[in-house]
């Protein structure tokens, strides 16, 4: 039996052999064709003719529009705006990178403990993931909310003025960054157990023998070992950060003024409703270089460190 | 980890029973907001002493939430079930025959992924404009198809590439089967973890989606939840409470599918942010 099998098998891969050579040339590219006219369409096409828009000053709608060379780039680049729409886009970008690694693997850590309400647990703080980031915006506008809202109904108990938290650019943008951490912490939580639970016993094991701290152990193999999970979570976090919408227009809409508008909200609200198509084009080509050297940077920084480590 | 003395063990379950407290708060709140009658100012934090139910039926009714379901559903199944169709297929094609056209293609498919779709906005709305598609149902689906293709394109050819046996392929080959034919009775079924894995995140996230939706699906006849709820809130801020009741009938479909699917979705989600 053992025998006719190989002996079948040996024909086998000298048919295939012969096979893929003939078939060699074909690419079979029928098989993509569909896939790759639709992201040519809506992804590649609308990119390039983003850039051509960004030196014109087409106003959206109308037929003819001038070409104003680098007009529009000039102007984003001395309007007040674009660097406070910038500064938020890093501060949501960066503030929440920061908060979810920190929370994400708090919990992780704390799960990684065989305790009884582990799962429940796991699903309550992911629950969120699951529901649109609008509707997790709405939501936490009924907790902030100045009239109305879950937060001063307790600052009135205690017989204070309310606060309208989210009116005040002072405090809003955190808010925002607050919620958004709310929202996706389960993902980082999620990735740091599988990275944790990835980690050879053995390693605490012969730290405990030398006598290592809980702190020298986590600082010397916890970190070290995690550094794969690390880089992942950074990267998600800073490209979901920095292309935040959804949130923002639930909270704050951008508010007061454009106090807590990021990018994205800023270009939307050029386009619809200051109809600067030209402009919301220009300022477009600026949102994806910072998202793609951002995010880059990111990613080479600690692969480096995952090498090293 | 190693052995807890009880004690620890007993504080971290409270330490842990704590924080799922706190992210159970704004559940909590959105659970009595939407229970209280309009011009019932007492706290948020206390349940209401009666029960009534008007808030959903005004939402429901006011907000369009019935045709917004259709909708929604309409979009996220169809998108779901073109990304698997040619998602698969092309990541078979590209997988299988490293031919020099189809390094660069795959290259070009995965290179997709660094343009924050976003960003192209003004153009994008403009070819929607130009080729009569506005405010359709199948605008929304080939948008979605188109932003969620490389991703699972991605997926798929890196689950082909380390777990389907070629020599399957080959053999069924042999029997005459075309490629095709070879690809959908042999391959596909195979496929069946990953698929649920691009299922799983495109559904998420297409039913979910706000920031396309709101620019392609404006008309009333078309709006999906997240758009009727948006219109909604505008219309109805000084009613938080039929605003609350809107926002947890859109959410409790996909809340009720994660409860049950838990195991899968957190998986499936964790899996694919970390290979995309």
């Amino acid at each position: 039996m053992a025998v006719v099998l190989t002996k079948a098998s040996k024909k086998m891969k000298t048919t295939s052999r012969k096979m893929k050579k003939t078939r060699r040339e074909s690419s079979l590219w029928w098989m993509y064709l569909p896939s790759a006219l639709i992201v040519c369409l809506f992804i590649i096409y609308p990119f390039l003719d983003g850039i051509r828009i960004s030196f014109t000053n087409w106003n959206g709608f109308s037929q003819t529009y001038d070409y104003v060379g680098l007009d529009q780039y000039k102007r984003m680049f001395a309007d007040p705006d674009t660097w406070l729409v910038v500064k938020n886009t890093l501060l949501f970008g960066i503030g929440s990178t920061i908060l979810q690694n920190i929370v994400g693997l708090g919990y992780a850590l704390l799960l990684n403990h065989n305790l009884k309400v582990r799962t429940f647990t796991r699903t309550i703080i992911f629950l969120p993931v699951i529901i649109s980031p609008l509707i997790m915006g709405y939501i936490w506008y009924f907790f902030f909310a100045f009239q109305g809202g879950a937060l001063n109904d307790i600052i009135m108990f205690f017989g204070k003025e309310p606060i309208n938290a989210l009116g005040n650019p002072a405090v809003n943008p955190y808010i925002i960054v607050f919620v958004n951490t709310f929202q996706f912490v389960g993902i980082a939580m999620i990735i740091y157990l599988a990275g944790l639970q990835s980690i050879s016993k053995d390693y605490f094991e012969a730290a405990d023998i030398d006598g290592a701290t809980g702190w020298q152990k986590f600082k010397n193999i916890t970190i070290p070992l995690l550094m794969p999970s690390i880089t992942i979570n950074i990267v998600l976090n800073i490209i979901g950060g920095l292309k935040l919408f959804d949130v923002i227009v639930a909270l704050t809409n951008g508010g007061p003024g454009n106090a807590s508008q990021s990018m994205s909200t800023f270009m939307y609200n050029l386009y619809f409703s200051r109809q600067d198509a030209g402009y919301a084009a220009t300022q477009g080509i600026l949102m994806a270089l910072i998202i793609l050297v951002i995010s880059m940077a990111a990613l080479f920084y600690f692969k480096r460190k995952e090498v090293e480590a | 980890m190693g052995q807890l003395s009880s004690r620890t063990k007993w504080l971290l379950t409270a330490l842990a029973l704590l924080i799922t407290a706190f992210h159970l708060i704004p559940f909590y709140i959105l659970i009595t907001t939407s229970l209280k009658k309009t011009g019932d100012f007492t706290s948020k934090w206390s349940f209401p002493d009666y029960f009534d139910t008007e808030n959903f039926a005004l939402a429901w009714e006011h907000a369009n939430l019935g045709n917004a379901f259709v909708n929604t559903a309409i979009i996220t199944i169809l998108s779901a079930v073109l990304l698997i169709f040619f998602g698969s297929m092309s990541a078979y094609a590209l997988a299988r025959r490293t031919t020099k056209l189809n390094k660069y293609m795959y290259f070009l498919f995965v290179g997709v992924m660094v343009i924050p779709p976003l960003t192209a906005l003004v153009p994008l709305y403009r070819l929607v404009v130009d080729i009569g598609l506005m405010n359709t149902h199948l605008v929304a689906i080939l948008n979605n198809v188109a932003a969620f293709m490389p991703l699972t394109i991605f997926l798929y050819a890196g689950f082909i590439r380390s777990t389907i046996p070629k020599e399957l392929e080959e053999a069924a080959k042999l029997d005459g089967a075309s490629t095709l034919g070879v690809f959908f009775k042999v391959v596909f079924p195979l496929l069946k973890p990953i698929t649920a894995t691009v299922l799983i995140i495109s559904s998420v996230y297409i039913w979910n989606d706000y920031q396309f939706a709101i620019f392609f699906l404006q008309d009333s006849s078309v709006q999906t939840l997240t758009v009727a709820l948006a219109g909604f809130f505008g219309q109805n801020v000084s009613q938080l409470n039929l605003v609350a009741a809107a926002a947890l009938m859109a959410s409790l479909p996909m809340v009720i599918v994660f409860l049950f699917l838990q195991r899968f979705f957190i998986e499936g989600l964790a899996a694919g942010s970390v290979k995309g």
